[in-house]
C-alpha cells in the first residue's frame, strides 16, 4: 500500500495536520505568524545545507531553523530595531543567500518548484517515518509544557508569578516551530508552512468558545484541507501545497458564515 | 511574634530600576502565614513593583528576596488579555493549576460570579473580572496571596463583601497576603501590618502606628468617619522629581 505515491502523501498530510492543529493555534494566539514565515524561508537555506553536506532535509532545515530563532533572540537584545524589522531582515536574507546557494549548487537537479510549494511525488517512506515519529515528539513535548505555555499566552505575569517557568516553555516552543517546518516542508512547500499552521486554527477559532475545542476544530480543519487538497491536486495535477491551503481558505470562508448565524442569535 | 519559620516571602533591602530610573529603593519587608501586609502610597511610589519584586517577576533586583513557598495566588493591577483566545471563565480558573470541579464553583460562589461560569472572559464587565480574578487567585488554595488593588472596578457593597472575604480566607487558609491597595478605611481594620512606600519605605508598623505616626493622625482621628473615603498622604520630607528624598 505504501508503494502508492497518493498514499504516502495522504498519510504524510495526516501526520503534519495533527501537528500543524495544536502549534497553529498558539501561532495565532501569540501573534507568531511572522514568526512562522521567518523560520519557513530560512528553511531553504537549510534544504541547500542538506544537499551540499548529503545530510538529511529535515534534520538540516531543523537545526538551521533553530539557528535562526536563535539569532533572532539575540538580535532582539542586541538592537533597538522592532521586531518585525528584524524578522523581515532575517526570513528576506536567509532565502535570498539560500537561493545564491542554490545558484552555485549547478552539479545537482534542483526542483525549486517543489521545495516552494510543495511536491506529493517527492514523498518516500522515510520521509513519513520522520513526519509521524517527529510529530508524535512534538505533540508529546507540547503537552508537556502545554499549562506554562497556555498561562504565559494569557498572561505572561501570572504564569511567572505563580511558579510555572513561561521562559522555558517559550524557548521550548520555539524549537518546536523549528521541528513542524523541517517535517512539512516536503508536503506543502516553505513558502506556505505557515498558512497551513494559520488558516486551519483561524477557521477553528471563528467556530469555538474554548482552547480545547479551537486546538481539536484546528486539526479537524488541517485533516480536511490535506484530503481535498491532495486529491484535487493530483485530479487537476497541480502542486501540493497550494493545493491543501486553498482547501483551507475554502474552509475558512464557510466557517465565517457561522459567526455570521452566531451573531445574528445573539441579536 | 514572628518565628522564621512562618516567613513565606522577605524583601531585604530591596530595589529595581529600568534605565538607571529608580522605580522602588530599599524596600525591607516581610509577609508570614496567617498575617496581612498592606502597602500603601500614592501613584508611582513603587507599590505594584514592589509586588513583582516579592514575585520574584523581576529577576534583576538590588538587595534580595528570599521566597518561602510556590503556591502563590496572585492578582495583578493590571491584566491584558488577548481576546484572540475563546477563554471561558472556567478555563481562565484552571490557567496555572488542575482543579476539581467543586473546587472551582467553591471559589466562583464566594466572590459571587458562580452563574458566570460558562461566560466568555471578553464579556464580563470590569467588576464581574476583577472577581473572577480573585476567585482564580483564591481557589488553589495559595500560601501567599498577592492581591494588587484587587477591589477596583467593584461596586461599593462589593468592595466592603470582598474585603471581608479576604479576611476571611486569610485566617481560614492561614495563607500570608501582600495587599496593595488605595481605599485605606476599608482594609485598615484587617490589616496586620501597614507600609507606606513613596520610591521607598515612608514609614511602617501596625494600622495604629501608622495612624499616629504624624501623617495618617487626621486620617484615623475623630473625624475619620467624615474623611474616610479620602485618603490624604502627607510626608515630612519632599520628593526631587527623581524621587529621591530631600529633606526639608
Amino acid at each position: 500500500m505504501l508503494d502508492d505515491f497518493f498514499i504516502r502523501a495522504l498519510l504524510a498530510g495526516i501526520g503534519v495536520a495533527f501537528v500543524t492543529g495544536p502549534l497553529g493555534c498558539f501561532v495565532i494566539w501569540r501573534r507568531l505568524s511572522y514568526f512562522g514565515d521567518t523560520l519557513a524561508h530560512s528553511a531553504l537555506l537549510g534544504v541547500t545545507l542538506a544537499f551540499t553536506m548529503e545530510f538529511n532535509i529535515a534534520l538540516s532545515v531543523f537545526v538551521i531553523s533553530s539557528m535562526i530563532a536563535l539569532i533572532l533572540i539575540q538580535l532582539q537584545k542586541r538592537t533597538n530595531l522592532p521586531g518585525d524589522a528584524l524578522l523581515g531582515l532575517l526570513a528576506h536574507s536567509s532565502l535570498a543567500v539560500g537561493l545564491v546557494v542554490i545558484g552555485f549548487l549547478t552539479f545537482i537537479r534542483f526542483d525549486i518548484m517543489g521545495l516552494l510549494f510543495g511536491d506529493i511525488l517527492a514523498v518516500s517512506v522515510n520521509d513519513l517515518l520522520i513526519i509521524w515519529i517527529g510529530g508524535a515528539l512534538i505533540l508529546l513535548t507540547l503537552k508537556f509544557i502545554w499549562k506554562p505555555l497556555f498561562a504565559s499566552t494569557v498572561n505572561y505575569e501570572l504564569a511567572e508569578a505563580e511558579g510555572l517557568n513561561p521562559d522555558r516553555a517559550k524557548a521550548i516552543f520555539t524549537i518546536l516551530m523549528a521541528a513542524i517546518i523541517a517535517i512539512s516542508i516536503k508536503m506543502v512547500g516553505l513558502l506556505l508552512i505557515t498558512g497551513m499552521l494559520i488558516i486551519p486554527a483561524a477557521m477553528a477559532r471563528n467556530l469555538s468558545s474554548s482552547p480545547q475545542s479551537m486546538v481539536i476544530l484546528s486539526i479537524v480543519g488541517g485533516l480536511l484541507s490535506v484530503i481535498i487538497g491532495l486529491f484535487t491536486s493530483l485530479e487537476f495535477n497541480t502542486s501540493s501545497g497550494p493545493s491543501i491551503i486553498t482547501a483551507a481558505l475554502l474552509l475558512f470562508i464557510l466557517s465565517l458564515f457561522k459567526i455570521k448565524q452566531s451573531i445574528k442569535l445573539k441579536n | 511574634m514572628s518565628s522564621d519559620q512562618n516567613i513565606l516571602v522577605k524583601l531585604n533591602n530591596a530595589g529595581f530600576s529600568i534605565n538607571d530610573k529608580w522605580l522602588v529603593k530599599g524596600v525591607s519587608l516581610q509577609v508570614e502565614k496567617g498575617k496581612i501586609v498592606t502597602l500603601i502610597g500614592p501613584n508611582g511610589s513603587g507599590k505594584s513593583t514592589t509586588a513583582k519584586i516579592a514575585l520574584g517577576i523581576y529577576k534583576q533586583i538590588d538587595g534580595s528576596v528570599e521566597k518561602y513557598t510556590n503556591k502563590i495566588g496572585y492578582v495583578p493591577q493590571k491584566i491584558s488579555i488577548d481576546w484572540t483566545l475563546p477563554l471561558r471563565v472556567n478555563d481562565f480558573m484552571v490557567l496555572t493549576e488542575r482543579l476539581n470541579n467543586e473546587t472551582i464553583d467553591e471559589a466562583l460562589s464566594l466572590t459571587g460570579v458562580i452563574h458566570l461560569k460558562n461566560k466568555n472572559l471578553g464579556d464580563l464587565s470590569g467588576g464581574e473580572f476583577q472577581r473572577v480574578l480573585l476567585a482564580r487567585a483564591i481557589s488553589k488554595k495559595p500560601d501567599l496571596l498577592v492581591l494588587d488593588e484587587p477591589v477596583q472596578g467593584v461596586d461599593f457593597t462589593g468592595e466592603i463583601a470582598l474585603y471581608e472575604l479576604i479576611k476571611k480566607i486569610s485566617d481560614e487558609l492561614n495563607c500570608g497576603i501582600l495587599l496593595i491597595s488605595h481605599d485605606l478605611h476599608t482594609v485598615m481594620s484587617a490589616t496586620d501590618h501597614v507600609v507606606c512606600l513613596n520610591g521607598h519605605v515612608c514609614c511602617s508598623g501596625s494600622p495604629m502606628e501608622v495612624a499616629k505616626n504624624n501623617q495618617y493622625k487626621a486620617l484615623f482621628g475623630e473625624q475619620a468617619s467624615q474623611i474616610l473615603s479620602r485618603y490624604e498622604h502627607r510626608h515630612d520630607h519632599v520628593h526631587t522629581d527623581e524621587g529621591e528624598i530631600k529633606k526639608n
